[in-house]
């Protein structure tokens, strides 16, 4: 049997068509409505709450905290100050990524490390000689995102901290409703949003306390549709979608350096040695293979394959999340892994890794669509990520 | 692109538009992203027309006429990028007609759900819905297609409207037998007797058949209503596209979003700038005078205005040949629609939604972020027209209601809510003329048939603001308050819209050309009719 979360008991009851799926062996709703519209225009018009509690969670305390992770991760953790989160991949020793996810630095020698499969092993390896504490805090740890452009609005009125000053990928420790939590300036959205972290034996009180406060201002439980919607459109990567783990992987095509899941930017190569840097070091010296880019499916297109069939243009209201071949001039090229009909730009969007040279910005390629029952190839272009990112997120 | 500022310095241009309602503007932004220079003149402080949005009590923001979007073109969203000026259109999901004792009838956004629901009152309707919608689809894609093109004129013997024809006769061919047979009896029947043919349960073919007869001077069972069910549908088969719904901010961001757009591409846009007359030298425009006695000069002057403004008031008839003229003072506007929107200090507690205090399904927790229509039976529509066939408001009019700050919590301060109500019918010729008293009692006549409904709605009331057609004619200049630009009767349709041989947005004064509703395919926040006429002026110059 799958787990639940610690907001289960307020989560089951709205879930009206048993849309449920799992998630880290947890059952967490993919949509409470049967559609997932409702939810996604929250994200974008007001304020979504997502339950994200099975997001695997490491307490990491003493002296070699820092050095523990900074050894691990590809962002330097050195300058992390007390207060900052650090959205950020680790690798193995030859530079793949195993996973991702967030550093968070809750004081002097404590950090939060959060990720997307078990880490403990890893970390445990990694830890080897220093004098560190590492502890699963997972399963008594609640995290609820709520994200939108209305989501500080509604926190602000449940917390004595002022979360105007409150910096993108910044966290502070305070109360809500006086229950201690601890509210980070950060999400899988691309939009204005904050996650709260709290005791489990909390999380419902939080959840009601939220729900009432935020009424007014169009607060609404989302699911993971309407995150795969928001997240896609900002150009988020997600293990077992768009990548692999270099733990999980079967083959070396299976396996990616960050620069080819768009993650470039968190690679510091100065800082001093970690998992994977002699390896990362040397992929950069020749030309980047393969990289992680938007793929904008030509609308006109698409109608032309629909017409030639006697259809309108059918697209999913969910993301999808397949393998769809990318082609130039007839060569393949490389493959889209997620993909959606954004209800906010009207356009349809994918994420695609592609070869060399194919992958600048604005490179006409094709993209397989399958059009009743036919494999047919759409017009696309490529696009740099992400396809969305209003000012609001970090402003 | 030439930046507004600069363009704004002198006053001769390329093209001028008159009207900045939403079709004005989306002419505007096609000719000035073909490289125009452009001004759009409108009389009021904001662009718009009948697509606004206004805060007309402090923190209570009222799409005052046009308040949902269900039409706009596509190719538009695209062609101009609205989504990167500020179109968002969030999902309304769901109609409610609620009947007496605290029953309703509800269409949901899930399939299974509604049928469940219809079933509810009778099974047998539950399947023909199904059908009937899958008839509705290939009527709708059968119609589609018209509302992409420049209307070819029958009677007419040029290449263009041949091929236009021929194109349109081998499209009708297509379809085969029992569809045009369909097609054919939904151009001519009324709504009630078409529906009576798929339905029995009254409500739902009530429901059904309101959509038939908005905006129209028609009443259920009068002939011809049966096509305007189609327009419903036609939004459906855009369906992948998802433009039905509400946009956030009211409709006044949609005519904002298209404003910005066309700014984008250089054009220029003037509030406070009412157009007194179309300049005109030897049966050509030269430019426009504006009321305040400056004059703009171009050779291409475009008015959004509906046809009686575009052809009687702003150009003098000894410059339209005769027939025209006489076209256009028989052309049929008969606005038939008031609206009230109010401002509330609560939600109306309707009575449907709950019963021993809590709600009656889990879904009547969101019925208020959809629509409730008070249309219980096609007697009821019908009656209400008796009444203004007569020359008299609605005692008990059809009412389509939104809360647009269930969906967008911007439109009202935290808890509180404001509530759009489209009232059918209010004749513009009522009885002795619109006056003060008539105003208050239409808006009372709307008051205590909701009442019926939502017991609590007296109590609520913050603020309520009642427009009659004449109102709707003064504030926005739509002839008779007609928020079409003139009926969606079929003899004022395609080819004959707004009148035989000028329904190709061009006018018979050279360089002068129409763009508004009032032209092929017409009403609702569409665009199609501003879209085709830029492309047409660029296509055909002045």
């Amino acid at each position: 049997m799958l787990k639940t979360t610690p907001f289960h008991p307020r989560t089951a009851p709205l879930v009206r068509a048993q849309t449920w799926r799992r998630w880290a062996g947890h059952q967490v709703a993919s949509a409470y409505d049967p559609h997932p519209e409702r939810e996604y225009a929250a994200v974008r018009n007001a304020a979504a709450l997502f339950d994200v509690s099975p997001l695997y969670k490491y307490l990491i305390r003493g002296r070699d905290a820092a050095r523990l992770l900074d050894r691990m991760v590809t962002r330097d953790v050195t300058k992390c100050a007390v207060g900052q989160v650090l959205y950020t991949p680790w690798c193995d020793a030859h530079g793949k990524v195993i996973d991702d996810g967030t550093v968070s630095r809750l004081d002097d020698a404590t950090y939060r490390l959060t990720s997307a499969e078990p880490n403990m092993r890893w970390l445990a390896m990694n830890a080897v000689g220093m004098d560190v504490t590492i502890e699963d805090v997972s399963a008594r740890t609640g995290a609820l995102a709520l994200q939108g452009p209305l989501s500080r609005t509604i926190l602000q009125q449940l917390t004595p901290a002022d979360l105007g000053k409150l910096k993108y990928f910044r966290l502070v420790q305070t109360t809500m409703h006086d229950i201690p939590v601890t509210i980070s300036r950060t999400g899988y959205t691309g939009d204005l949003g904050y996650e709260i972290w709290v005791d489990a034996e909390r999380a419902v009180p939080l959840w009601d306390a939220l729900m009432a406060c935020g009424e007014g201002f169009g607060i609404t439980p989302a699911g993971i549709w309407a995150l795969d919607l928001a997240r896609i459109e900002a150009g988020l990567v997600m293990l077992d979608v768009d990548y692999f783990s270099a733990h999980h992987a079967l083959i070396e095509d299976q396996k990616s350096f960050p620069d080819e899941i768009n993650l470039a930017w968190t690679v510091n190569l100065d800082k001093g040695p970690y998992n994977g840097r002699r390896a990362l070091r040397k992929a950069r010296t020749g030309k980047q293979a393969w990289a992680f880019v938007g793929i904008e499916v030509n609308w006109e297109s698409l109608e032309r394959l629909y017409a030639a069939r006697g259809l309108p243009p059918h697209l999913p209201n969910v993301a999808w999340r397949a393998s769809a071949p990318v082609y130039r001039d007839g060569e393949q090229i490389g493959y889209a892994t997620s993909g959606c009909w954004s209800p906010l730009l009207k356009r349809s969007l994918a994420l695609a890794h592609l070869q060399a040279p194919h992958y600048e910005p604005g490179t006409r390629v094709e993209i397989e669509v399958t059009v009743e029952h036919h494999r047919e190839q759409a017009d696309a272009v490529v696009r740099k990520l992400p396809f969305y990112d209003p000012e609001r997120k970090r402003a | 692109m030439s930046s507004a500022t600069t363009s704004k310095s002198n006053g001769r241009y390329d093209a001028i538009v008159i009207g900045g309602g939403h079709n004005g503007l989306v002419a505007a932004a096609y000719l000035a992203r073909a490289g125009k220079k452009v001004v759009v003149l409108e009389r009021r402080p904001l662009v718009g027309g009948a697509a606004v949005t206004e805060e007309v009590v402090p923190g209570f923001k009222f799409s005052v006429f046009s308040y949902v979007v269900s039409l706009l073109r596509p190719e538009i969203i695209r062609d101009l990028d609205l989504p990167a000026h500020g179109l968002q259109i969030l999902p309304l999901e769901s109609t409610v007609t609620p009947l007496d004792h605290g029953d309703y009838l509800a269409g949901w956004s899930d399939a299974d759900e509604t049928r469940r629901e219809i079933a509810r009152h009778s099974p047998r309707d539950a399947e023909a819905a199904s059908r009937f919608g899958h008839l509705m689809h290939h009527m709708a894609m059968a119609v589609k297609p018209i509302l992409g093109m420049v209307p070819p004129d029958p009677a007419s013997l040029a290449p263009s409207d041949l091929r236009g024809l021929m194109k349109l006769g081998g499209h009708f061919r297509s379809l085969g037998a029992d569809r045009f047979h369909a097609l054919y009896k939904l151009m001519t029947m009324s709504s009630a007797d078409y529906l009576d043919e798929w339905y029995e349960f009254d409500p739902l073919k009530a429901t059904k058949s309101a959509s038939g007869i908005i905006g129209t001077f028609l009443g259920p069972r009068s002939p011809g209503s049966a096509y305007v069910l189609l327009h419903h549908y036609m939004g459906e088969i855009d369906g992948a596209f998802r433009a039905w719904g509400f946009q956030k901010g009211g409709t006044g961001a949609i005519s904002e979003s298209i404003s910005r757009a066309a700014q984008s591409f250089g054009a220029e846009v003037r509030t406070d700038a009412a157009v007194a007359r179309v300049l005109v030298q030897g049966g050509r425009t030269t430019g426009v005078a504006l009321a305040n006695g400056d004059e703009l000069s171009a050779p291409i002057v475009v008015s959004g205005l509906d046809p009686r403004r575009t052809f009687v008031d702003l150009v003098e008839s000894k410059e339209l040949p005769e027939d025209l003229v006489s076209s256009i003072a028989n052309f049929r506007f008969r606005g038939s629609s008031g609206k009230v929107n109010l401002a509330l200090d609560a939600l109306p507690n309707f009575s449907f939604l709950k019963d021993n205090g809590g709600y009656r399904s889990p879904l009547m927790a969101n019925a208020l972020r959809g629509a409730v229509s008070i249309s219980p039976s096609v007697q009821y529509l019908e009656r209400a027209y008796d009444d203004a066939k007569y020359g008299e408001f609605s005692r008990n009019p059809y009412m389509d209601i939104v809360i647009p700050s269930m969906i967008d919590p911007g439109m009202a301060p935290p808890g509180k809510h404001v509530m759009s109500i489209f009232v059918q019918y209010a004749p513009y010729k009522l009885n002795g003329g619109w006056t003060d008293e008539k105003r208050e009692a239409f808006g009372d006549a709307v008051i205590d048939t909701l009442e019926r409904y939502a017991p609590n709605i007296r109590s609520i009331i913050r603020h309520r603001q009642v427009l009659t057609p004449a109102d709707i004619e003064r504030i926005t200049g739509l002839s008779e308050g007609n928020i079409f630009q003139g009926e969606l009767a079929l003899h004022q349709l395609f080819f004959l819209r707004p009148a035989p041989a000028w329904a190709k947005y061009r006018t018979p004064v050279k360089g002068y050309w129409q763009c508004g509703a009032g032209t092929h395919p017409g009403g609702g926040i569409m665009g199609a009719s501003g879209r085709l006429a830029a492309l047409e002026i660029l296509a055909r110059g002045a």
